[in-house]
């Protein structure tokens, strides 16, 4: 069985956000870690190769070379091994076009499975996976707090608002998990050590059969045109507690009959 | 000149310190209260590969450099002294002895068993009469039937009597003026150990004093060649020096990191009190030298993965992250205010686990005679 894994390079959570208002994309030159929801995909990828005693597990990442920081953790965690996508002309791609770029790199192995975690911290659009499958015209479940795999089939206990879908897909298929769905490993010392001797790949557009109209903003279909604070409240009013701030909120709430 | 950390001794660092923070920082302040030792913690190092960081593979360890040993006891004392030590002796003083200059039957027999985690090594010097003068030893082994027959006690041993420790290896007179290393396993006759001794600090580590009276163990436990117990015993103090020095940064550091949150949050006449000079510039000290220390600290892990002399500079880091670290936390609990003398705070942990590591493996003074002693004084 082949896992495909795709996993991002986000900005660290304590990292500041920052928006660049030149190209209006995240500043991304702050310490960077693995997308922590990608770490949940990794392991439940590392759990089905350890429970059926064989198969590869191989990261998939489309970004700046840096991203390798991110794969050798996750290569330090279990992982076989990663395929990055580096290309300048990539840089500023949205979802239409990284999901193209992603599924071009998938086709090109031939996974059994694809998983992703549920959304990357960094834009939290959680919606990635859906044009991936789309594109490799693979079933798709989100939001998988379970899985099994038998018989060439994927059984994934789907979290919803109101309880838990079951759906079965055959396989290939494509599963977003949900962070609920395992707690993951810390990569052990021996697996830190042997990281930086499993393969890393590194590839181009190029090499996937694409060109710079396929990524980056010349493949992408929505524009950012502008960036803006949201609007202030106008109509708000701050009480200061200076012994009577209970009295000023009853009284407030009463004015508008709310009470 | 090269001073970036390879990615390597980044992800034992970001590994480590994510480690420190959702599994310890939650129950150090039980474990330090109730006196326990952390075995499930323990066990967890061990299934990471912590508590054989320096050991080849081949013996069951993770082959790491000393550098990267440096910084997971580092992150892993910012956090709890107590794991941290616990960790650091049975790696530095526990294990190490027997890699440096065990037999390979020893080597064989002891390592995989030492650098999985699966027991647990200790290293018995101090004696109630011999403690910076290390070579006044008392304790001595006699040579009887295929046997050394031991006589004696040591003190302040960390590591000795917890469920899972497997041996202790000590310095013994086997001669006059002639001290040899003996290792002695656990649950020898005639190998007492007392019930842990109260400390001030380092609550949940294990620290006991031993005797030893009439204690056969095969001739085939002393270790290296008769009479150079002397020459290591400095040695495994060199390099466990080190590990006590990147002790001395990273307490620094996690009292720094709970002075620098509580300053931003607590509020005296209208402001947080980080905005007042007093505090910035007691931050800005601790954080300057906490920068100091973890070069220094650096410095002698690299002499010594380069197989150069480190000595100095090991005695050099444990110095002055010794003082480093007092003074680090003396500031961080005077930032808190009378919060900080409250147990409820971590910071008084942090305070009471700090003098040791002014004391422990060589104190300050002994740290000054080495390096004046390296200087041709």
């Amino acid at each position: 069985m082949k896992i495909a894994v795709c996993v991002k390079y986000v900005p660290e959570a304590n990292a500041p956000k920052r928006i660049d208002p030149e190209t209006k994309r995240l500043d991304r030159s702050v310490d960077g870690a693995l997308n922590p929801f990608d770490v949940h995909a990794v392991e439940e990828a590392l759990r089905i190769k350890e429970t059926s005693g064989d198969g590869e597990v191989v990261l998939v990442s489309l970004g700046t070379e840096r991203t390798l920081e991110a794969l050798r953790r996750a290569l330090a965690m279990g992982a076989d091994r990663s395929v990055l996508v580096a290309d300048d002309a990539a840089a500023g791609s949205d979802l239409v076009a990284t999901s193209r770029v992603l599924s071009r790199a998938l086709e090109r192995e031939q996974p059994d499975l694809v998983l992703f975690g549920q959304q990357a911290s960094d834009s939290d659009g959680a919606v990635l996976w859906a044009a991936v499958a789309d594109l490799l015209h693979m079933p798709l479940v989100s939001q998988a707090a379970e899985l099994a795999l038998t018989d060439g089939r994927a059984r994934a206990k789907r979290q919803t608002e109101f309880g838990y879908d079951v759906i079965e897909a055959p396989l290939p298929a494509v599963i977003a998990v949900s962070d609920a769905i395992n707690e993951p490993r810390y990569p052990s010392l021996k697996g830190i050590m042997g990281a930086k001797r499993k393969p890393q790949e590194t590839v181009s557009l190029t090499d996937l059969g694409l060109d710079g109209e396929d990524a980056g903003e010349a493949g992408s279909l929505t524009e950012v045109y502008a960036l803006l604070d949201p609007p202030a409240r106008g109509d708000s009013l701050k009480i200061e507690d200076t012994g009577d701030a209970a009295e000023q909120i009853v009284e407030f709430l009463a004015d508008r009959r709310l009470l | 000149m090269d001073l970036d950390l390879s990615e390597e001794h980044e992800l034992v660092r970001s590994t480590v310190r994510e480690f420190a923070l959702e599994r310890l920082a939650p129950v150090a302040e039980e474990l330090d209260r109730e006196e326990r030792f952390p075995y499930e913690i323990v066990a967890e190092l061990a299934q990471l590969g912590l508590m054989g960081m320096p050991i080849p593979e081949e013996y069951g360890g993770a082959g790491t450099d000393t550098l990267s040993y440096a910084i997971a006891v580092e992150e892993l004392t910012r956090i709890d002294s107590s794991v941290a030590i616990t960790m650091a002796a049975h790696t530095s003083l526990g294990t190490m002895p027997i890699y440096l200059f065990g037999t390979e039957e020893q080597k064989r027999e002891w390592l995989p068993r030492l650098a999985s985690g699966e027991g647990l090594a200790a290293f018995g010097l101090t004696e109630p009469g011999a403690g910076s003068d290390a070579g006044a030893t008392r304790t001595r082994a006699e040579r009887r039937d295929g046997t050394w027959v031991v006589n004696g006690s040591k003190i302040f041993i960390t590591n000795a009597g917890t469920d899972i420790s497997a041996c202790v290896t000590i310095t013994a007179l086997t001669g006059e003026g002639e001290i040899s290393n003996i290792i002695v396993p656990n649950g020898t006759p005639g190998y007492e150990i007392s019930a842990p001794m109260k400390k001030i600090g380092w609550h949940a580590s294990d620290t006991r004093e031993l005797s030893f009276d009439d204690c056969a163990v095969p001739e085939g436990n002393l270790l290296g060649p008769r009479g150079s117990g002397y020459h290591q015993f400095l040695e495994i103090l060199d390099g466990g020096r080190i590990s006590v020095a990147a002790m001395g940064v990273g307490l620094a550091q996690g009292a720094y990191d709970l002075a620098y949150d509580y300053a931003r949050e607590r509020e005296q006449f209208g402001r947080p009190i980080s905005k007042f000079q007093a505090v910035q510039f007691k931050l800005a000290d601790m954080a300057t030298e906490i920068e100091a220390g973890r070069a220094l600290v650096c410095k002698a892990a690299w002499l010594k993965d380069q197989g150069r002399p480190f000595a100095k500079e090991a005695a050099m880091a444990k110095l002055y992250t010794g003082e480093l670290s007092n003074r680090a936390a003396n500031w961080s609990l005077q930032i808190h205010g009378g919060y900080g003398y409250m147990e409820e705070y971590a910071i008084s942990r942090l305070y009471r686990d700090q003098k040791i590591l002014e004391i422990g493996e060589g104190t300050n003074e002994v740290q000054r005679m080495v390096i004046a002693r390296h200087l041709g004084l």
